[in-house]
């Protein structure tokens, strides 16, 4: 019998810790897909961060460094001017990349650090117990925002990839979301074209992946998708915000 | 060449090819010379957006295998203590260099010794420790220099030059070696990427299950009882028949030896101890001294830190008077000779 679909080989044997319903899981699947699509795991070293995918390490089967709160970027600064010729992608939770981690983001962007970043946005702080992130939505209720995120006191959304777009090191910004098949299939081809970018020595490359957390939005998981939809995508649309690769147009 | 230059150029010769700093007086000349002399060795030298993301490239580049620095001054070393307790953490090696400044907060810009305690006690959170070596002149800068990066790898940890503004800015002749030595430590640890070769390797410093992590820095603190056994490095000076022993270290030791001289001119038996290594600290070698001289005196830039591990050593054999001048502020060899001939009872 010919095996039609199996585990990517640069995704590690082992159970995910994420809670049922969370999208990490695939998102972790179609970074390692890649990397077995590129055939470059032997020379990929990835960066977790802090936050929900804090074990990533545990994950992939590419060698991996754990990174302190926020310096996922600066601790993949240090790897790739280390060995240029490896592939270094750091992935970073909203909390991680767009609050405590701002200043590694925008710095590692404008410097056009060749390095590529996987930033999951599910507006929500998942590893603390569902706090308000940087990206948490106007009126969205979490632990630290009962009454919803009032923006006159707790301020406003933050748009990353808007944000970087504007800066003359970004080779490749992308928002793409995991809620359906054909949005999951286009995140891959994203995350795809991210790393041909830093193989193609770009520069700097981000994907952000729109993802869900059914455990503190207070959703099962097919009303998170639901919710991803009708909140998330308006306010964060899908699309490429900057393309320097050859089949770029800007 | 200047204390800061001179570090840079020793490190380049140890084999450094990866810096990382941010601007910070008295240090400035060191990030200089590196943006000067790493491109034109096919080197790194990056600056970081901050003391914080440059403390974090050095831990990227030491898990990739290779020999990373950063330096800094007081305030900054602050900054970069997160990072050295991750890159502890993780048993990363690395070179690490504070010039003192005074202190607290944004403190001053003049020569300071109030760092000890952050060096050798509380440098980030959690159970861990820095190789510290404190030089005291130029040329010491230099060797002790190739020794950290050499001992950074051979341990596995993290190595601190605690120098001050005065060394830093320092113009003193400085002899290299015509070739360095420079220790070849291999690195199977290394996230350099497995090339098929090997199992994957992980940096990481976290251990949700309790037990582990206690497994892993008991681990770590045997390693320091053979770092404590065998890499103490002290000077003693006019010991040989001293009644009264000053312990002091750095730029400090070369302001008390001179009033030791004049000390000595007038018939006192005085004698220094200098502590090369900050940690580990010669706790042997003072204990050893408590049994032969009457007296200590401690002499720092600061209001009292290293005191506290001399006590500790002397262990209620003998009493530990303390001298300092803080804030930038240099003690004399008047001020220091004043001392020493109230405790000599002359």
């Amino acid at each position: 019998m010919a095996i039609v679909f199996q585990k990517p080989h640069a995704l590690a044997d082992r159970p995910f810790h994420y809670c049922p319903g969370c999208t990490h899981g695939i998102i972790h699947r179609l970074v390692a897909e890649v990397i077995d699509e590129l055939g470059i795991e032997g020379k990929t070293v990835g960066v977790a961060p802090v936050g929900c995918a804090v074990m990533a390490y545990d994950y992939f089967n590419c060698d991996m460094v754990e990174a302190p709160h926020g310096r996922a970027p600066a601790v993949a600064t240090g790897l790739k001017r280390a060995i240029p010729e490896n592939v270094v992608f750091t992935y970073q939770g909203d909390g991680d990349l767009a609050a405590i981690g701002t200043a590694e983001t925008v710095h590692s962007a404008t410097r056009g650090e060749n390095i590529t970043i996987i930033f999951v946005n599910n507006a929500i702080y998942g590893m603390t117990g569902g706090q308000m992130a940087p990206t948490t939505l106007p009126n969205q209720v979490t632990q630290t925002t009962p009454y919803g995120r009032d923006v006159a006191t707790a301020g406003h959304p933050v748009r990353i990839c808007e944000m970087l777009s504007t800066l003359d090191g970004v080779a490749y910004a992308e928002r793409v979301s995991v809620d359906n098949v054909p949005n999951v299939r286009n995140a891959k081809k994203a995350i795809k074209k991210a790393f041909e970018a830093q193989i193609n020595e770009k520069g700097f490359s981000i994907i952000e992946v729109l993802s869900t957390c059914p455990t503190n939005w207070g959703l099962s998981p097919s009303d998170a998708f639901e919710w991803l939809r009708g909140n998330m995508i308006p306010y964060y649309p899908l699309g490429v915000y900057k393309d320097k690769t050859e089949e770029g147009t800007l | 060449m200047k204390g800061n230059e001179a570090m840079a150029e020793a490190a380049i010769q140890a084999g450094c090819r990866h810096f990382f700093g941010y601007p910070i007086t008295p240090q400035t000349e060191l990030s200089a010379y590196m943006a000067k002399k790493m491109p034109k060795i096919g080197g790194t030298f990056l600056q970081a957006e901050s003391e914080i993301a440059a403390i974090n490239m050095v831990l990227g580049a030491a898990s990739a295998g290779v020999r990373a620095m950063t330096s800094s001054s007081s305030p900054g070393i602050s900054l970069k203590s997160e990072g050295v307790s991750y890159i502890a953490g993780s048993d990363l090696p690395c070179v690490l260099i504070n010039v003192q400044r005074g202190g607290p907060g944004l403190g001053g810009i003049q020569p300071s010794q109030a760092d000890y305690w952050q060096a050798t006690k509380a440098l980030g959170h959690g159970d861990y420790q820095l190789l510290v070596f404190a030089p005291s002149t130029v040329q010491e800068m230099v060797s002790l220099i190739f020794k950290a990066f050499d001992k950074a790898d051979e341990y596995r940890m993290p190595a601190m030059i605690l120098a001050d503004g005065m060394l830093g800015q320092m113009m003193e002749p400085v002899e290299f070696p015509e070739k360095a030595e420079v220790a070849k430590v291999e690195k199977p640890w290394a996230t350099n990427g497995h090339q098929g070769k090997r199992a994957h390797n992980v940096v990481n410093s976290l251990y949700l299950q309790a037990p582990e992590l206690e497994k892993h820095v008991v681990e770590r603190f045997k390693r320091y009882d053979i770092v404590k056994a065998n890499e103490v490095m002290v000077e003693n000076y006019k010991m040989e028949d001293a009644e009264v022993a000053v312990v002091t270290y750095g730029a400090t030791s070369r302001i008390v030896k001179s009033a030791v001289n004049s000390a000595r001119a007038l018939g006192i038996k005085v004698g220094c101890i200098r502590p090369i290594t900050l940690w580990p600290f010669p706790e042997k070698e003072i204990a050893a001294a408590a049994d032969k001289v009457q007296k200590f005196l401690c002499v720092e830039m600061s209001m009292g830190q290293m005191v506290e591990d001399v006590r500790l050593a002397v262990n209620g054999k003998k009493p530990v008077e303390f001298f300092g001048r803080t804030g930038g502020v240099i003690p004399t060899p008047a001020e220091v000779l004043e001392q020493i001939k109230k405790l000599a009872g002359k």
